[in-house]
């Protein structure tokens, strides 16, 4: 059974970060959870949906993390306490709201959280979103480990009900993303009703800023006596190290593999902002070199530096702060780009303490020197084997050659964000957000003297989270660009969630689909729908597409492989190349399948100068059996 | 022989798809299962696309260790690739890693355009044996074929990984820990099944 579940107070369970923030949830007794998937946060909403059933509060896919937060909000006002979880890109979808409902207040525990992704892992941006919470002046609370996660996820429900704010609770990759011990607390019987009291309002009006100031004091007050700030160390340590998040762990490892406990402190902070300026004031007293140690962003470091500033008025004498600002905090991509990790914190002790860190013998030093970085090939992603992406791409590729006007691609997030690189034959000349791709297309297609043609794309996913207002702008203002739905029925990028197209909801039940080419019939904008491994089909509908020089809209509709393979009752007939066919590098095609057309099970066997299937990697698509110009690749027959 | 350290560092590596993820589950639940702090760190940006993945797990009966494993600090690396093992060891390794590798080849996709070049997988071997003494080569790809598909590799690993030994973790708490991790009967009893045969596998292991 998902240790999430179980309901065995006080027993210690190895769970992932995301795990345990969505079981903190569930110890707060959540009633109301929405969320569009992000990673690293994913899972947190997809633990809190299975958990629906069991538990009975509402857990649903939010078109975007806007309306998630928004719709969360809402059930406050009837008093209940709702979760949002997001990736840090969402917060700024999200912000419109975060910034206006700080003023407006919430009355039910309202908790956003946010995993940031620091060495951007899985996003295209390494953005701090802790910016947001000082911004809206809302409280923020940064977990150390897991299990700091999970109660940390809990108090905020309490905070925010306490003080009538959204409370933010931020983690990041390697807390979601990692697993340690976490020991289960009880699991309360849920008992809100909801409604909304008679005089009840919620209204974001500048009379309130004042209040809200007053509020973040208040918040300060409380966040002094917290026990998610400690204080370890000699109590008169001459350096400290002052951390928040991930930060705590790196620093007392360093700590006890530089041997120093007698010697240097760690003021771990959990409560971030507002910031306890009381305690840290406490412990700048006695310090005479502070690090700071945290993750991306300066955020922390900016922060002590401001009430060190003010410690002029109390006579304190400054001490030296070592951060990223100064550039004593860094890795090997520089101070503030990233993450943190425990050599990080080694090499700034061993600078003020003297004390170095072990250094690799001369045989790793020279492995390292020779095979190190670009010393070995290095693996660039791809679209799956079988993956519908790497079908449209080729089609697209082919259309914009047909068409032979410099034709280009724009798009956004999501698996064909690959379509960047070689995997999509590098067709996309972009790469930021979702829904900028129609975004772009909605400028470049308005240009009267433009001669290239453009192609949008959009995933299904977010065709509902941001490119419905960037469609309606294009008929309204009759941009010329086609724009391609590419259908895969999932998000698939974040682990195949649901979405308003895919007939189902977060819990597994049957619902209504909303029929994209419907939708974008309804603005009144000329649809088709292609299957794009029918090749010859769907070249031909997009070159004419091109060819008509006006908004057109194409639904690429190709079930994600990696679902597909999920729902196979039994392996599709095996794909193979025929190797009396195949003639090698002797037929002029230039090796089209492996090194053209790019799919990882299509590779190349040197000894005998002919293309072969990697079976272990093949998922028996079938999709290169129509681009082989020698017909050697061949689907075999079933009985045979 | 069990490693005597606190903590004791490992890294499971591979590529996307392989089935990193699982097998630090699994080892790091019978760790927690023996009484151990476990901490995994996992490096899967688009882990379902092809990129290069690794799990650190880190177990100690002292501390609850971050999820990361300093560069040169590994005790032991199970490779699910033999490039993709070699590349762990030159960062994370050092003259006491104790390297357990499956030597069947994963090929990037520059390698299949003709940008890269895949090195001779004997010099792959030998440059792995130039790091460390007495590597273990475990055909774990070949030996999942006996159980009919071939993606079984990664338990068959963690079967490898348990009878090395090498961890202060019983191949009893591993088994434990399958029959934990799988609810659905049939996928214990395959996982179990591709577990028995890396226990074998190791016995059988060949030494670089």
């Amino acid at each position: 059974m998902n240790p999430v579940f179980l309901d065995s107070p006080g027993k210690t369970v190895l769970m992932m970060g995301n795990e345990a923030i969505a079981r903190g949830a569930l110890e707060a007794g959540v009633d109301f959870t929405s969320s569009y998937p992000g990673s690293p946060a994913s899972e947190i909403q997809e633990v809190l949906a299975r958990a629906a059933r069991v538990f009975g509060h509402h857990a649903e896919w939010a078109v975007n993390e806007k309306i998630a937060l928004e719709a969360c909000v809402g059930v406050s006002f009837a008093g209940l306490r709702s979760l949002t979880s997001m990736k840090q890109n969402g917060v700024n979808v999200a912000s419109d709201i975060l910034n206006t409902q700080n003023l407006a207040g919430v009355k039910g525990g309202v908790v956003l959280l946010v995993a940031d992704d620091p060495a951007a892992h899985s996003s295209t941006n390494e953005m701090d979103s802790r910016a947001h919470a000082r911004l809206a002046k809302l409280p923020l609370l940064e977990p150390g480990n897991i299990g700091e996660a999970k109660e940390m996820v809990k108090y905020a429900f309490e905070l925010s009900e306490k003080h009538r704010l959204i409370a933010v609770v931020r983690s990041v990759t390697r807390i979601s993303h990692a697993r340690g011990n976490v020991t289960l607390g009880e699991l309360p019987k849920r008992a809100r009703s909801p409604e909304v009291g008679e005089f009840d309002r919620f209204l974001a009006h500048p009379i309130m800023h004042p209040l809200l100031i007053n509020k973040n004091e208040a918040i300060r007050q409380e966040f002094e006596s917290s026990p998610f700030n400690r204080y370890d160390g000699p109590e008169d340590a001459k350096t400290i190290i002052i951390t928040s998040g991930t930060g705590s762990m790196y620093a007392w490892e360093a700590i006890r593999s530089m041997g120093l406990k007698d010697e240097v402190g760690v003021l771990k902070v959990g409560t971030t902002w507002p910031l306890p300026k009381d305690l840290i004031m406490k412990h700048l007293w006695h310090a005479d070199n502070v690090v700071i140690i945290e993750e991306i962003d300066p955020f922390l470091e900016d922060n002590v530096k401001v009430i060190a500033a003010s410690g002029v008025f109390e006579e304190l004498d400054v001490p030296k702060i070592y951060g990223k600002r100064t550039g004593h905090v860094a890795g090997p991509k520089g101070p503030g780009a990233g993450e943190m990790d425990v050599n990080v914190v080694e090499d700034i002790l061993g600078k003020i303490t003297g004390k170095g860190r072990p250094k690799p013998t001369e045989k790793f030093a020279q492995a390292k020197e020779k095979l190190s970085g670009f010393g070995l090939p290095t693996r660039e992603w791809a679209f799956c084997a079988g993956c519908p992406h790497r079908a449209s791409f080729w089609v697209m590729r082919t259309a914009l050659k047909l068409d032979n006007r410099n034709g280009f691609v724009l798009g956004d997030i999501g698996c064909y964000s690959m379509g960047v690189t070689k995997t999509g034959y590098a067709l996309s000349r972009n790469l930021s957000c979702m829904g900028a791709g129609i975004g772009h297309a909605n400028g470049l297609g308005q240009l009267k003297d433009m001669k290239q043609p453009v192609i949008a794309i959009a995933g299904d996913s977010t065709f509902f989270h941001s490119c419905l207002p960037g469609l309606a702008h294009a008929r309204y203002n009759g941009s010329n660009f086609v724009y391609i739905v590419l259908d895969n029925t999932a998000t698939s990028m974040t682990g195949f969630q649901p979405h308003p197209g895919t007939g189902r909801n977060a819990v597994g039940e049957t619902v209504e689909p909303l029929d994209i080419p419907a939708v974008c019939k309804g603005f009144g904008i000329e649809t088709e729908i292609v299957d794009p491994f029918d090749l010859e089909e769907a070249v031909a509908t997009v070159y004419d597409a091109l060819q008509e020089g006006k908004l057109k809209v194409l639904i690429f509709r190709h079930k994600c492989q990696l679902i597909q393979g999920r729902e196979l009752e039994k392996p599709r007939p095996r794909v193979y190349i025929d190797p009396e066919v195949c003639v090698g590098d002797h037929c002029g095609c230039m090796r089209l399948c492996s090194r053209v057309f790019g799919c990882p099970a299509l590779i190349w066997d040197a000894e005998n100068g002919k293309a072969t299937i990697d079976e272990v990697v093949c998922t028996r698509c079938g999709l290169c059996v129509n681009i082989c110009p020698q017909g050697a690749i061949k689907i075999e027959e079933e009985n045979a | 022989m069990a490693i005597a350290k606190d903590p004791i560092n490992l890294i499971i590596t591979g590529v996307g798809g392989q089935g990193n993820i699982l097998a630090s589950q699994l080892t790091a639940t019978a760790a927690i299962d023996e009484g151990f702090y476990a901490s995994i760190g996992e490096t899967y940006g688009a882990s379902q696309r092809g990129g290069s993945v690794m799990s650190h797990v880190r177990f100690s009966k002292e501390f609850q260790y971050g999820p990361l494993i300093p560069r040169g600090q590994t005790d032991i690396i199970v490779g699910f690739e033999p490039l993709e093992t070699l590349r762990v060891l030159v960062d994370y390794g050092n003259e006491n890693t104790k390297v357990i590798f499956n030597p069947r080849p994963n090929y990037p996709i520059g390698v299949l355009t003709g940008a890269q070049q895949y090195p001779p997988l004997q010099e792959l071997f030998d440059n792995i044996k130039g790091l460390v003494e007495g590597a273990k080569v475990v055909a774990a790809t070949e030996l999942a074929k006996e159980l009919g598909t071939l993606v079984a590799q990664n338990v068959v690993m963690v079967g490898a990984l348990a009878g090395s030994e090498l961890l202060p973790v019983s191949v009893a708490a591993f088994r434990q820990a399958i029959a934990d991790v799988f609810e659905d009967e049939k996928k214990r009893e395959f996982n179990m099944k591709a577990f028995d045969l890396g226990v074998r596998g190791y016995a059988e292991a060949k030494t670089l």
